[in-house]
């Protein structure tokens, strides 16, 4: 295992220094808002010479996901970064990335899409991207955003899988917040990382072939289905790559995260920053007796069903958060997918859907324990409560 | 959080109480705890109130809230004190640091009953005298410092110097000002 080099930084700058250990080929991005400090702070390691990146700085973020496109296409490993609106404009080729199987990490900051106007945290931006085929992975922190960039291009590139990655953290919360982390030595993280090595690419006059043609209906369904098939196979394959970080890290990751699961009766599940909040709750009510614990999701796409579904069999009540409205009358995506996964794997325990925390509405543990007062009222008094409903909305006074 | 110093910065945009929360952190950390420091985005400009937080902790820090019942405030510009309740949750075994020339008695009317301690120092005046400009926040970083005791007094000064050193390579003329605005700022703050 390698020894840690204790540092404080924001996650942006903890990203930035991952993109500095990977030293990424090409780096199209649109380099100001809505994206981050991600390309301003990349750009300071190409002027200052720490990294060889070819940096394209473009007019617009359909623009940075095109010419990702092309790079990656051309056999060039890429990644580029952005936020909110950033990711709305790339919708389009965020599809053409992941059908034409091209392995670009794109390292986004979750903020919210107006309106009404505004910058701060929640999860619509992502999650309105969930379809889009590509693999998706949340952090909790700016250590964990750092840890899944490392492992983001192994996953990605992976010649079962060869699709594009999308590594994600929440907007202000963690990626403007100064805090601990245990940083790698740059030798072990290229050496993780290796060099890549593409069977097949536009710039190889030994083995021509096309990229993106037209594809008639007789042959464009096996095309998705293939698609799907190497979704699938991400799923092995990221754990893999996790268990490969922790014999270099000492870090454990998986596709979420149990937090004293094992006793559990009611759980809290939950996607980002608000986990570490949650966990703090549930100490608190733990002491109380409360037998409550966290199940943290790693990773949205794939959506790790079955896990979830075993993870949450001994529970009598699960709490869905989701951090974007679907506008649906239901329940945001989390929801909508923890409960059909729930329903297909014949665990049939209460399950609760919430939304919270929509652009950028702080989540606190005095909501954490609210719900969980809910949630065992629901099961021990039969006390009725709304199965989708919003938490920490302003009341009137 | 329990065994956690949790600090609460008001401000006005453009006056440094994000960077001092930064800084804050910065020398917490290298004096080997693990921190927050992060800023509260409203409508970014010039002038308008903000707020920004630290944590500082010898355990893992894991919340990602606000702070709403801080242990201490401290107050950038004192004009705030009409317009934003800068003593909402605080902790009454804490205490409040303002940035004014007037004396804690002369402040206390408007801190809406506030029972804990009161320090007031002229972070302004302080930097205009050592550094012949505004800039309140060093002032107030060091008065916190002093009050909260969050690290040695002979290890904020070595840390804050290597900070200073580091940030200001380029003009390191600005460094003899910056640290004697420190150290006026934590002494009156030791006294008060």
């Amino acid at each position: 295992m390698e020894t840690p080099i204790r540092q404080r930084m924001s996650g942006n700058e903890a990203v930035s220094e991952a993109i500095r250990q990977v030293n990424p080929d090409v780096m199209p991005a649109f380099p100001i808002t809505p994206s981050t400090e991600i390309p301003q702070m990349v750009s300071t390691f190409i002027a200052n010479g720490q990294v060889d990146t070819e940096f394209i700085p473009v007019e617009s973020e359909h623009s940075a996901m095109s010419a990702a496109i092309g790079s990656e296409a051309a056999g060039a490993r890429t990644m580029t970064a952005t936020s909110s609106a950033g990711l709305a404009l790339m919708w389009e080729e965020l599809l053409l990335a992941a059908s034409n199987r091209l392995p670009i990490a794109l390292t986004l900051v979750n903020r919210t899409l107006s309106g009404p106007i505004n910058i701060n945290c929640d999860h619509s931006d992502s999650m309105g991207a969930r379809d889009t085929g590509w693999i998706q992975i949340y952090a909790e922190n700016n250590q964990e955003v750092y840890d899944n960039y490392i492992q983001a291009f192994p996953i990605a590139e992976d010649k079962r899988v060869h699709l594009p990655i999308m590594i994600c953290q929440d907007g202000f919360i963690t990626s403007h917040a100064v805090e601990n982390i245990q940083l790698l030595p740059d030798a072990p993280v290229k050496a993780f990382v290796g060099d890549y090595d593409p069977e097949e690419y536009l710039l190889n006059p030994g083995k021509p072939i096309a990229i993106g043609p037209y594809s008639i209906s007789a042959y464009a369904m096996e095309a998705k289905k293939a698609q799907a098939v190497a979704m699938e196979n991400a799923r092995e394959v990221i754990l893999e790559v996790a268990e490969r970080f922790y014999q270099m890290s000492g870090r454990k990751y998986g596709f979420f995260e149990s937090y004293r699961m094992e006793d559990a009766e009611y759980c809290m599940l939950l996607i980002g920053s608000a986990a570490g909040t949650a966990k703090e709750a549930v100490d608190e009510l733990r002491e109380q007796g409360f037998k409550v614990g966290v199940l943290k999701i790693r990773v949205f796409r794939p959506f790790p069903e079955k896990e979830i579904a075993e993870a949450l069999k001994g529970c009598k009540a699960v709490a869905i958060m989701d951090r974007v409205e679907s506008y649906n009358g239901c329940c945001g995506p989390l929801g909508s997918e923890v409960t059909a996964g729930l329903f297909r794997n014949k665990v049939m325990i209460e399950t609760v859907c919430y939304t919270y925390g929509l652009a950028g509405r702080d989540f606190t543990t005095t909501h954490v324990k609210e719900i969980f007062g809910a949630l065992k009222a629901l099961v021990e008094e039969g006390k009725p409560i709304p199965h989708n409903q919003y938490i920490g909305l302003r009341t009137r006074s | 959080m329990k065994n956690t110093l949790e600090i609460r910065w008001h401000g006005r945009g453009g006056q440094g109480a994000k960077t001092a929360a930064l800084l804050l952190a910065d020398v917490a950390f290298t004096a080997g705890k693990n921190v927050q420091g992060f800023p509260e985005y409203g409508p970014e400009r010039m002038g308008a109130p903000i707020t920004a937080f630290n944590r500082i902790s010898a355990d893992p820090i894991r919340v990602h809230s606000n702070i709403y019942e801080p242990d201490f405030v401290a107050v950038v510009d004192e004009t705030l004190l009409v317009s934003v309740d800068v003593t909402d949750g605080l902790s009454k075994d804490g205490a409040i640091i303002i940035n004014t020339p007037k004396s804690a008695e002369e402040i206390k009317p408007l801190l809406r009953g506030y029972e804990g301690r009161v320090i007031t120092i002229d972070a302004r005046g302080i930097s205009e005298q050592t550094l012949g400009k505004n800039f309140p926040n060093t002032p107030m970083l060091a008065a916190m410092a002093a009050v909260t005791g969050v690290m040695e007094k002979d290890d904020f000064f070595r840390e804050m110097q290597a900070s200073f050193a580091h940030k200001f390579a380029k003009k390191p003329q600005v460094i003899e000002g910056n640290m004697k605005a420190l150290q006026m700022a934590y002494e009156v703050a030791e006294s008060a």
